[in-house]
């Protein structure tokens, strides 16, 4: 009996230590001053970065070259979550398919929603295509909340990390003036960035283009191009023959050549459209870290105004 | 703010000029009225980004959808905060003049799985057609510390709580605690509801050991943690304890009898595409004989996935394995029966997959009678929405007797189903 009582006693303190020694470490590895912070996406990675400089350790989940709808809910995130000071998703549903379910199991209460480490970015965008009928999914994956690919808009991505710099401000009140300098010098080149893509997009203002999904609302609109249609028949729907031929179609009838596609996506489709058409097929980049070389915010606007207008150029 | 920028500038050029009246209008002058105005623009736009974003103009007006199904809470949440915090515009609610109130409903979902089957198997009877079962899910954060999820199954044999749990999301030390109706962690399988599985049946080694389609299923309190690891290996624990009743493997006839699952996770990614995922499990609990009787299983599982990420909605690739042994207390003996599958799928296009699963299970109660099978599987999916499934299965039964079944399924989800952990 004694022996079972050892025996027990032994293996009750193996467990309390275990389980300080656990504690203790985490503890200490919290104590580092930098705010850890994760983001859904690329882009909203490259707001967090420019805004807290080496304040910030910062960690995207999806890579930019990943369709943001479909990333796998991986339990190596998890490791990146439940360390997190702050988590800043894109929101309106973008990643309904798998970032709750990491929430819930990172067993992190400062990202759980509502916590003050749960920053939904899309509060501080103007959000289009925001649904005005009744919403079905006989409509496709209509996200009812809005279109999610607002940040491919300079002055959303200015609003954005307005509102980020806020939040690390909340989070690290004794950083405010260098947030906000940081804010103020991103935002100031933005501006300059800005009349540089505006001179080279404005031959080509209220030129129509196609696109495979949904994703461009915002850009479309800075730059005064207009969608005339998509390759999707509907939101997160493949290509049918059907509507490919009507596509087809309208882009003869109103002599629309530049078909935008994301990486994510198959090129068969679109390339036959090109070849029916005589039009060109331009892989955008939706977000930073889609290749190599696209490795910020001024980056990315510069690769795809740069591929747009050549593609523009290209098929008058 | 137009106003005060204009007035600037006004002034400014209105001061430039009059200084080209006296005669001087030198080029630098020009110029550094140029860099001033650039300077007020970008804080223009500066303030500008202070400022809430509002509406697009033409959303503006009529921003208030007429219906809509339920949205996720995350989703409404984020909604209200937009609302609230940055736009005049009113709440996206959805459903009428009464959608504020409903805004806190739980996300309410429905998946249907009707089945069908042609051949014959003589052990395992599969109606010619069935609307097999129909999966209710309610799942809703209840508050700052924790959510919960129900899912109501309506089945051939009545209504029944396929689970129904609180989940602590909040605890401190990194804990995760669900209390309820729910599960098991023991295996993978086990874990899975049937709309996730990619079959239209349970392999057999789940259907000898660990319960069938039930499974180990019991109320009960689960705790998880992330344990420290070597950088990039993401280990977990789970233990669970539950009231001891799971169908015919485990059976609770005194308060005690309770039953004990453990289960141990660990998972790299090998590469961005490609992940290793291993599992050890363990359950302890009194089993149908009687009181004293114990019913064990270990439990191993393996699963490779590849996913190429530019891709990830045309190709994948999925290799599972899982192993199970039981130990079953018996009247005259103990049992020992060891089964597994091994099983794999691959995504050939966004809408076509095609997998196969090879079966091996000897019966818990007759370790000896050894059962074997294999099943190809093939999946057309029209939208994520829905799934259309075809399988071969064919059964060498121990007794000799074999079972050749064409099963037909499929599965449809309405609503606002939540997204099931990896």
């Amino acid at each position: 009996m004694d022996c079972r009582h050892n025996l027990l006693r032994r293996a009750g303190l193996f467990v309390f230590s275990l389980l300080f020694a656990v504690l203790t470490t985490e503890g200490a590895a919290r104590a580092a001053s930098k705010i850890k912070i994760v983001t859904s996406t690329t882009d909203l990675a490259e707001f967090a970065s420019e805004v807290g400089g080496d304040r910030v350790e910062v960690e995207s989940i999806a890579r930019g070259y990943q369709d943001p709808h479909f990333v796998e809910a991986k339990p190596s995130f998890l490791l990146k979550l439940r360390r997190a000071d702050l988590l800043i998703l894109v929101g309106l549903q973008l990643e309904i398919g798998w970032l709750p379910p990491l929430i819930t199991q990172c067993g992190n209460p400062n990202v759980q929603l509502g916590a003050k480490g749960y920053l939904d970015a899309s509060q501080f965008a103007e959000i289009l295509e925001i649904p005005t009928t009744v919403v079905t999914r006989g409509m496709g994956d209509v996200h009812p909340f809005g279109n999610p690919h607002y940040w491919l808009d300079p002055e959303n991505a200015r609003r954005i990390a307005r509102g980020i710099a806020n939040k690390l401000a909340e989070v690290q009140p004794d950083g405010r003036a260098y947030f906000d300098q940081r804010f103020q010098d991103f935002s100031n080149r933005l501006t300059e960035a800005e009349k540089r893509w505006n001179a080279e997009m404005q031959p080509f203002r209220g030129k129509k283009v196609v696109t495979y999904h949904r994703s461009w609302p915002n850009f479309l609109k800075r730059f005064d191009l207009i969608s005339a249609g998509e390759i999707e028949p509907r939101p997160g729907i493949p290509p049918s023959p059907g509507h490919t031929v009507e596509l087809i179609q309208m882009m003869r009838r109103d002599n629309i050549k530049v078909i935008l596609v994301e990486p994510y996506f198959d090129l068969k489709t679109p390339n036959s459209i090109a070849r029916e058409t005589g039009g060109q097929v331009v892989v955008m980049l939706p977000s930073v870290g889609g290749e190599k070389e696209v490795t910020d915010y001024f980056k990315l606007f510069d690769y795809d105004i740069g591929l747009l207008t050549r593609a523009f150029k290209a098929t008058p | 703010m137009r106003r005060l920028v204009f007035l600037s500038c006004m002034l400014l050029l209105g001061s430039g000029f009059l200084f080209g009246q006296d005669g001087d209008p030198t080029q630098e002058r020009l110029k550094a009225l140029e860099e001033r105005i650039a300077t007020l623009e970008a804080e223009v736009k500066t303030l500008k980004a202070n400022q809430p974003a509002g509406p697009p103009e033409a959303e503006a007006a009529t921003s208030v959808p007429v219906s809509a199904p339920a949205a996720a809470p995350e989703a409404a949440a984020q909604a209200a905060t937009v609302a609230t915090s940055t736009t005049p515009t009113p709440l996206p609610v959805y459903g009428g003049a009464s959608a504020a109130a409903k805004i806190l409903n739980p996300d309410i979902s429905v998946i249907g799985d009707f089945l069908g089957a042609v051949g014959r198997d003589p052990n395992r009877s599969v109606p010619t057609l069935e609307m097999h079962e129909s999966e209710v899910g309610f799942q809703a954060i209840i508050d700052p510390y924790a959510r919960g999820d129900f899912f109501l199954t309506f089945g051939q044999e009545g209504v029944d709580l396929e689970e129904g749990y609180l989940t602590f999301t909040s605890l401190p030390g990194g804990f995760v605690a669900k209390v309820g109706k729910m599960r098991s962690a023991f295996g993978v399988v086990n874990t899975l509801h049937n709309h996730i599985l990619p079959w239209t049946d349970r392999p057999l080694v789940t259907e000898h050991l660990v319960g069938g389609e039930d499974g180990i299923n019991d109320a009960g309190l689960s705790v998880a943690r992330i344990l420290p690891a070597p950088k990039d290996i993401f280990l977990e624990a789970t233990a669970q304890v539950f009231r001891g009743d799971s169908g015919s493997v485990f059976q609770a006839t005194r308060r005690g009898d309770v039953l004990t699952v453990g289960h141990l996770r660990a998972y790299r990614d090998l590469t961005e595409s490609t992940n290793l995922d291993l599992g050890v499990s363990w359950a302890r609990g009194h089993n149908d004989v009687g009181t004293g009787f114990r019913t064990q299983l270990f439990g191993a599982d393996a699963t490779l996935r590849w996913k190429p990420l530019r891709r990830a909605i045309y190709h994948n690739f999925l290799f599972r394995n899982e192993f199970v042994w039981s130990r079953r207390d018996q009247l005259d003996s103990t049992q020992r029966a060891f089964g597994f599958y091994t099983a794999a799928d691959y995504r050939l296009t966004r809408r076509w997959t095609v997998g196969g699963r090879y079966d091996r299970s000897g019966q818990a109660d007759m370790a000896s009678l050894t059962d074997s099978g294999f099943s190809p599987v093939i999946t057309y999916w029209p939208s994520e929405f829905s799934q259309i499934r075809g399988q071969y299965r064919f059964t060498h039964y121990a007794d000799g007797r074999s079972g050749n079944d064409l099963l037909f399924q499929f599965l449809f989800v309405l609503g606002a189903h939540g997204a099931h952990p990896f």
